[in-house]
């Protein structure tokens, strides 16, 4: 079992190849190459405009790209081009083995529906069919986000901004995703809430072997949460490599100048 | 002044050739909401307009015609329609389930059951049953056609959250021919199991939503549910205060403002066959009518 994972550990779960993605002129992201292997934290780092949520979202098959291809390790082992999927398989894919954390948590959660439903939602879609059951999944996943089981039946609307999201992450870890996108998943929360999510994801990742894509442009969060860090500006990778390396060494004259506006703590 | 005003049953020769055409594609793909060009028809949307389409569609010199609102053949609604297809058409109509070809039915399935060679009309509001889960037309569409229903499950789930069990008590969800799920319009529950494996042609219209869909003879149909909470008819808990039917489904009748009530069988039709076949209900007038009717001849 162990050399087994082992095996599966060394191919890659998702490899981008020189991937493209112009919009008329503007070329939003140029040439973007990188795998990520299973339980490996990557993060995307980069001001606004830089590329990164066009990026995450060819990679997470939203977004066609105009060069280049995406291709992912599915549960049967076999690497597939997600160009090849249908529109089915890649949706099935999508709330089956992969998650996607938005930074606004009414666009990844249904908000006037109670949270036991938006946890239960994907367990439905895939055919579960035993309320009881369904209900104790919701409310142990509730637990393990540290929400209150005594507001399962709460509508999102009625929780604070960092409930919303940790809800949000229960949501697409409940169908156990071998991969997980985020997109600023700290955004728009106070820093005390912001410590405590991070927290929780370090924990959650490394307890389920976690992949993670996620894009930010806090760098505290990259260097919390990742191994590794890819520094994009203009649609292109400027820089990339070991978290600390390079946060603590960076090369690339901007990468110098991102690392240096962090205030002191 | 002699030639007649309306084309027979009021829609001209193309639109009901378009319609038919509809309605063949339906019945092909039971369950599936075939949109068509519904024109505007002299009622209100919301009143039949879609039923009445389909209706007029389907009919022919030969047909005879009962239209019902909500199991009754004497509402505004179900005399009016039916007066417009004797006048525009010419058919004979009736208020026996029995006798009739064709049944326009606006919320009830009727209590007799329907036998082959029927044809059930349903004039529906919504025929979407994600509109309220999803109100993206694109997206349900797209749910659809690749038989995402895990949500309509959401809607069940909450049910049981709030409520403690399934609380939708019409319009309840049922998945045709183990592909579709569909919005039966608003019967109430009671009545899907009637539409399970029916041998009347189910026909369903849609006019301000621009929609047609069939339940063809014969088949499957499944109200949603989970296996713990499995789906089960409601009905009040008493028998017709008229003709004391026990299975039949009921309507409450509020009598006084001390909180005096009566339960009648929605299917007047039925509850009369069932009266003038000497059954009798606690307030059933008839004991009075044939002590009247002694004290007039003694």
């Amino acid at each position: 079992m162990a050399d087994q994972n082992l095996l599966e550990n060394d191919e890659p779960l998702l490899v981008a190849r020189s991937l493209s993605k112009s919009f008329g002129r503007i070329n939003a992201c140029r040439d973007v190459s990188f795998s990520l292997y299973p339980g490996e934290v990557l993060a995307i780092v980069g001001e606004s405009g830089s590329g990164k949520s066009t990026l995450l979202q060819m990679l997470s098959g939203q977004l066609a790209p105009s060069a280049g291809q995406v291709s992912y390790r599915m549960r049967d082992g076999v690497t597939r081009d997600l160009a090849s999927l249908g529109e089915a398989e890649r949706r099935f894919l999508f709330r089956t083995d992969w998650g996607f954390v938005h930074q606004d948590p009414a666009q990844g959660l249904r908000m006037a529906v109670s949270a036991g439903a938006n946890v239960g939602e994907r367990l439905m879609a895939v055919g579960w069919n035993h309320y009881g059951r369904i209900r104790d999944t919701a409310s142990d996943w509730l637990t393990r986000v540290e929400i209150d089981t005594a507001r399962i039946d709460d509508a999102p609307r009625t929780y604070s901004g960092g409930m919303r999201q940790r809800l949000q992450i229960a949501r697409n870890l409940v169908t156990e995703p071998r991969l997980v996108f985020m997109d600023e998943p700290t955004g728009g929360l106070d820093v005390s809430v912001q410590a405590r999510l991070l927290d929780l994801l370090r924990s959650l990742v490394a307890e389920l072997n976690l992949a993670v894509v996620i894009v930010t442009h806090d760098l505290a969060v990259a260097r919390l949460l990742s191994h590794r860090v890819m520094v994009m500006k203009g649609g292109r990778v400027i820089e990339t490599g070991l978290t600390d390396q390079v946060l603590d060494d960076p090369r690339e004259p901007y990468t110098q100048l991102l690392v240096s506006s962090i205030l002191p703590p | 002044m002699n030639a007649p005003a309306y084309n027979f049953a009021y829609l001209d020769e193309q639109t009901k050739r378009m319609i038919r055409r509809a309605i063949l594609k339906a019945i092909a793909i039971p369950g599936y909401q075939v949109p068509f060009a519904s024109r505007e028809m002299p009622m209100p949307y919301g009143w039949g307009t879609g039923g009445v389409q389909v209706t007029a569609a389907i009919l022919g010199p030969a047909d005879v015609l009962k239209v019902i609102d909500q199991g009754s053949d004497d509402t505004t609604n179900a005399i009016s329609i039916r007066k417009f297809f004797a006048k525009t058409a010419g058919v004979a109509t009736t208020t026996a389930t029995d006798e009739a070809t064709v049944i326009q039915t606006r919320h009830r399935i009727p209590e007799t059951a329907l036998r082959a060679h029927q044809v059930l009309v349903y004039q529906v509001p919504i025929p979407e049953p994600l509109r309220f889960l999803e109100p993206r037309e694109t997206e349900t569409r797209r749910m659809h056609a690749l038989a995402e229903y895990g949500l309509m499950h959401v809607k069940l789930y909450e049910d049981i959250a709030r409520f403690g069990h399934i609380a939708t008590a019409y319009a309840y969800p049922v998945k045709v021919n183990a592909r579709y799920v569909m919005d039966p319009s608003p019967t109430p529950k009671f009545d899907n199991p009637k539409m399970d494996n029916c041998p009347a042609l189910q026909l369903f219209g849609a006019g301000r939503e621009k929609r047609i869909y069939a339940i063809p003879p014969y088949t499957q149909v499944v109200s949603l549910d989970f296996e713990d909470h499995p789906f089960e008819p409601y009905r009040f808990n008493a028998p017709c205060a008229l003709c004391g039917a026990e299975n039949s489904y009921l309507d409450e009748i509020v009598t006084d403002d001390k909180g005096g009530r009566m339960f009648v069988c929605s299917d007047t039709d039925y509850c009369e066959g069932r009266q003038a076949a000497g059954h009798h209900g606690s307030l059933s007038a008839a004991p009075y009518k044939e002590k009247a009717q002694e004290a007039a001849n003694g």
